[in-house]
């Protein structure tokens, strides 16, 4: 029976590389995904790109090409990336310069266009998904937009030789089941096995969030070596069967529990995983541990895909303000819970015009707030050490968001006794909402470069 | 008896615009029927009041001893825009093992 080994080289944009390279030299993988592009990276490559046509690809291209190209040339082993991001076809040519450098000029490398649906967004009228509200709301501020593509584009690069594939806005796990159609002979319309392979793609499109990495709770779930954490290797079969696992030596795990834990995460209904190739069905998989650090995965399965792609827009928003200042030592928290009330009391004072306030005590309240939950045991403890105050506010301008930080900075000589360590800042909030688009209004583009 | 969940079984958190997913296996399956009959939709919701703001919905994963909960407007506005330190809502699968079920006498983890 055929098989394909693909190995997970990356699950966020700023991700480590030496465990890519770990599995190109030790991993015995045909090959390597980079999975590095966040829901908002795209919108924000995009402004870079309308600054430098030249840009807005990820910063990582580079160095993660460097540490690979070589390695992987020398053993046949092919590169997958989303690094493309805002431009594709830029990061593409600047892989082929790298190759070039590196003394490989014979590299294919191809290039998968089609993701800007801008225009024809900005002159759609269109439901948001996540408000219900029309596309009016946020027109006007639409700085981008990308429509989620399948595995189809990246099969037809392998098609055509591509030793690198480098894509913007796809579904995370297309860039896994792209080779594995292509290796393996699975149709476009081979709805069980696109889902069992979507299943694969979800397990590894995280990388080291299947190997133990995100999981360790000392005294409860023990990772080993998690330092020197191995990214996973799926070695799936023609049929769709898979053994999850990952390069001999590194550090890690790959156990019933790591994998559980990635099955479900940012899953929603498990029977209906929509994905532009599939609409995959999570409920039935099963996971076994096959080996020391080697999981099978079988019983996923999948239904014909949607007549339409979801449409990631990025409009601006908005900026948050922010500012920071710790209190330690006796009466910290009090002194701390005056620092925001005099914070407030003056940016009222200043009339600031914010839509959204948030005070959080860090190292208190922070992260689920003030409340002590019904059913859960008191989150709060003894009296910390040391509480740092955090302020926040939602403006409509620059210059109204940095009088947070400003008002929290004067706290050193205009608050409460000891405040130290004070930190601003202003962002621009570049955020995201989904649209639906006609699958045939969206034209993927294959270029060699 | 009662049990904090941390004991029985883990969790992870996922996101997706405004909507956290919270993930909760059993270490031991035949633990999964406490959790079923413990760890409903309704009582995750009042668990994170004054987080999740909307619906929570419950999901089954009889073979692999898990549930996984579902919860609208959970992210103060979404990941992208959100005023809160935890952008993703991360930290929910540790508030979500916080909760104390009631099991019978005699099971470990």
């Amino acid at each position: 029976m055929r098989k394909v080994r693909i190995g997970a080289g990356a699950g966020f944009a700023r991700d480590r590389v030496e465990p890519a390279l770990e599995l190109v030299l030790g991993g015995d993988i045909g090959y390597l995904v980079f999975e590095c592009l966040a829901e908002r990276t795209i919108a924000t490559d995009q402004l870079e790109k309308t600054r430098n046509p030249e840009k807005g690809y990820n910063a990582g291209l580079d160095a993660r090409m460097r540490a690979v190209l070589g390695p992987c040339r020398e053993r046949g082993v092919k590169i997958v990336t989303n690094m493309g991001s805002a431009n594709p076809v830029a990061a593409a040519r600047r892989v082929k310069q790298l190759a070039r450098e590196l003394g490989l000029p014979e590299a294919k490398v191809a290039a998968v266009e089609g993701d800007d649906v801008v225009d024809r967004v900005r002159a759609m009228e269109a439901r948001i998904l996540e408000t219900g509200e029309s596309l009016d709301t946020i027109r006007p501020r639409i700085v981008s937009a990308n429509a989620y593509l399948g595995a189809e584009p990246m099969v037809e690069a392998l098609r055509r030789g591509a030793d690198v594939v480098v894509v913007g806005r796809s579904a995370d796990p297309s860039l896994f089941l792209a080779p594995m159609m292509h290796e393996l002979g699975w149709g476009a319309d081979d709805w069980g096995r696109l889902g069992a392979g979507t299943v694969v793609g979800h397990l590894l499109e995280c990388a080291g969030q299947v190997t133990g990495g995100y999981f360790a709770d000392p005294g409860y779930k023990d990772v080993p070596g998690l330092a020197r954490l191995g990214f996973p290797i799926a070695e799936v079969r023609e049929d769709g069967e898979a053994l999850v696992t990952k390069v001999p030596g590194s550090g890690g795990a790959v156990t019933f529990e790591t994998a559980s834990e990635q099955l479900l995460y940012e899953i929603h209904d498990p029977g209906a995983y929509v994905t532009p190739d599939v609409v995959a069905d999570f409920g039935g998989v099963e996971l076994e541990e096959a080996a020391p650090d080697a999981v099978r995965v079988r019983g996923g399965t999948g239904r014909p895909r949607t007549p339409t792609l979801k449409v990631s827009v990025g409009y601006r928003d908005s900026f948050i303000g922010e500012g920071q200042m710790s209190y330690a030592g006796p009466g910290a928290l009090e002194r701390a819970k005056l620092a925001a009330d005099v914070v407030l009391e003056r940016l009222r004072l200043q009339r600031l015009e914010a839509s959204e306030t948030r005070v959080d005590l860090v190292g208190v309240d922070s992260l689920h707030g003030p409340d002590l939950r019904a059913g859960a045991p008191a989150p709060r403890g003894p009296v910390p050490y040391e509480v740092r105050v955090r302020v926040a506010c939602r403006t409509a301008t620059a210059e109204e968001a940095a009088k947070v930080g400003t008002e929290v900075a004067s706290l050193l000589t205009n608050g409460p006794a000891g405040g130290a360590a004070d930190a601003a800042s202003v962002r621009e909030i570049i955020a995201i909402l989904s649209v639906l688009l006609p699958r045939e209004a969206v034209r993927p583009v294959v270029t060699m470069v | 008896m009662k049990v904090q969940l941390r004991e029985i079984a883990h969790s992870r958190a996922g996101d997706k615009g405004d909507v956290s997913n919270v993930s909760l296996i059993a270490y031991d399956r035949a633990r999964f029927e406490d959790l079923r009959r413990e760890v409903t939709a309704a009582r995750v919701k009042e668990h994170f009041r004054g987080i999740v703001e909307g619906e929570v919905a419950r999901y089954e994963l009889p073979r692999i001893g898990a549930l996984n909960f579902v919860m609208q407007r959970a992210l103060a506005g979404g990941v992208t825009r959100s005023l809160r330190m935890d952008l993703h809502g991360k930290s929910l699968s540790s508030l979500l093992l916080a909760l104390e079920i009631d099991v019978p006498e005699g099971g470990s983890r």
